[in-house]
């Protein structure tokens, strides 16, 4: 199986900060890497000394189960030491700034640091600060690439590639970093993207995205291949975007009898955690269809393979500044 | 640039080193062989046959990707950009015969990378190590059961094994 060539192609970023920059090549390039590590859940040692001596820092300004614990646990199978940052017990609580608190990580030798912000472009702010290697796991509403790379990992997986899929991306499109990170991967990969959700939650200027938009699920979902329910965010919803849960749940919920109409082979994906009766029923969450938990294993492969691309980036780009 | 193997002289060297396997390890009820990505995994393949056939038992046959466990990769003098592929080891290897098998032996740091890789997965009974050719000039305290040729070469001199699968020519050259 994949008995590819070898291929001329270097990888050499040390930083992931979106995807929108990203080469079809470097996402797919991305995507065979975190092969090598689908397997380590399997083996009797999980490890590999692959980071060994290396410091990866977790900064996350904002709560997170998934993200946090899938970069924690990829960090220490590749043998590397983990900082864990919060900003509730941290002194940003006293006032440091994202730059001096991230300098002085760094001031302890940390390799890698891996940030999620409520303020887009943190990331990208923090990249320009330090000489650490960062990755963006989450920055406002702007980009979620590692989610991004495991939905992407996951459909080619059991559809073996995306190129001509229909993907639905249904809900809050405007306040979600998963879906805009979504769109740019998936259309790279040769997917067609339809964004479905209540015209108040799409984005400004969705008619410069390569997308297709609908304000109707019903209408489109016979024709998808894939469908990625996006959660709610109430934390998020300020103002009055949408009449009531309630309503919301009628139209663009996926329930039983509306997954009824879909192919009967179409994955039904979440990027968690779920609002289970709301954006989708427990028996579809739970049900055949459903790729939900598989996505979540696939984000430790995705993950441990950035954090090693990373990594390698950085060490090349040693080697380069002395010959 | 000279030939060192031709088609026909490769495929004479499998069959002598398979015999001598089956001769040492026959008996042994639980051999398993894993290759080297990417030409040891070919080679593999290729003695895994011999070896059903002359035993007349299927033998377990994986491939062993060992670019996380390399001594160079945070190395900046060193440092090569690599690809990590897949480990392909569908058997347990736990009290097993490993033979584990490589296209060249030069300085040894694969195979000792690739023995760390090995005891991430369990705990054989035993490895043995089989070369297609041992070209000498080893950094590390390591030698191979099984071997090929041997050849002196000059240190800046590369040996380079093309394989049908991979390079659609058959042959062992020193450039």
């Amino acid at each position: 199986m994949n008995q590819t060539t070898k291929t001329d192609f270097q990888w050499r970023r040390k930083h992931l900060l979106g995807l929108r920059d990203l080469s079809r090549k470097e996402i797919e390039f991305i995507l065979d890497t975190a092969r090598g590590f689908e397997e380590f859940s399997t083996r009797s040692i999980k490890k590999a000394p692959a980071l060994r001596g290396k410091v990866v820092v977790n900064m996350f300004f904002e709560d997170s189960t998934r993200t946090r614990n899938s970069f924690t646990l990829a960090a220490s199978r590749l043998s590397a030491d983990v900082i864990e940052f919060t900003k509730t017990s941290s002194s940003v609580n006293k006032g440091e700034t994202l730059i001096d608190t991230a300098r002085n990580l760094e001031a302890m030798g940390v390799d890698i640091v891996v940030i999620r912000h409520n303020a887009g472009g943190a990331p990208h702010l923090l990249s320009r600060s330090i000489k650490a290697c960062v990755i963006n796991a989450g920055d406002g509403f702007h980009e979620h690439p590692t989610q991004a790379l495991l939905d992407a990992y996951t459909i080619r997986q059991i559809k073996g590639s995306l190129e001509g899929l229909k993907i639905g991306i249904v809900g809050d499109i405007a306040h979600s970093r998963v879906a805009r990170s979504n769109i740019h991967a998936l259309t790279k990969l040769g997917a067609e993207v339809i964004l479905v959700g209540p015209p108040t939650l799409m984005p400004a200027q969705v008619q410069n995205l390569p997308v297709q938009v609908s304000y109707s699920l019903d209408a489109v979902i016979d024709k998808l291949d894939v469908i990625n329910m996006l959660r709610i965010q109430f934390e998020r919803l300020g103002g009055n975007l949408f009449p009531s849960v309630r309503e919301y749940s009628h139209f663009y919920g996926l329930t039983v009898e509306r997954l009824k109409k879909a192919k009967p082979d179409i994955l039904v994906m979440h990027p968690g955690p779920l609002n289970r009766g709301l954006e989708i029923e427990s028996e579809v969450a739970d049900g055949p269809n459903s790729v939900i938990l598989r996505q979540v294993s696939n984000g430790l492969a995705i993950r441990m393979a950035v954090l090693f691309l990373v990594n390698q980036a950085a060490v090349l780009e040693a080697k380069d500044s002395h010959p | 640039m000279r030939v060192l193997l031709n088609e026909a002289q490769i495929s004479e060297i499998l069959d002598s080193i398979s015999q001598d396997i089956a001769s040492d390890l026959g008996s042994n009820n639980n051999l398993v062989i894993i290759g080297i990505r990417s030409r040891g995994e070919i080679l593999a393949q290729r003695l895994q046959k011999r070896l059903s056939e002359r035993l007349g038992k299927e033998i377990p046959c994986g491939t062993l990707d060992i670019t996380l466990y390399r001594d160079d990769i945070h190395d900046p003098q060193n440092a090569v950009p690599s690809q990590v592929r897949t480990t392909e080891i569908d058997f347990d290897i736990h009290q097993t015969t490993v033979l584990l098998v490589d296209d060249v032996l030069h300085t040894g740091r694969s195979v000792r990378a690739a023995l760390d890789a090995l005891t991430d997965l369990g705990r054989p009974k035993a490895i043995r190590l089989a070369v297609l050719v041992d070209r000498g000039s080893r950094e590390l305290p390591i030698r191979a059961d099984y071997v090929g040729i041997r050849v002196d070469v000059n240190p800046e001199e590369r040996v380079q094994v093309l394989l049908k699968e991979t390079d659609q020519i058959e042959q062992v050259l020193v450039e």
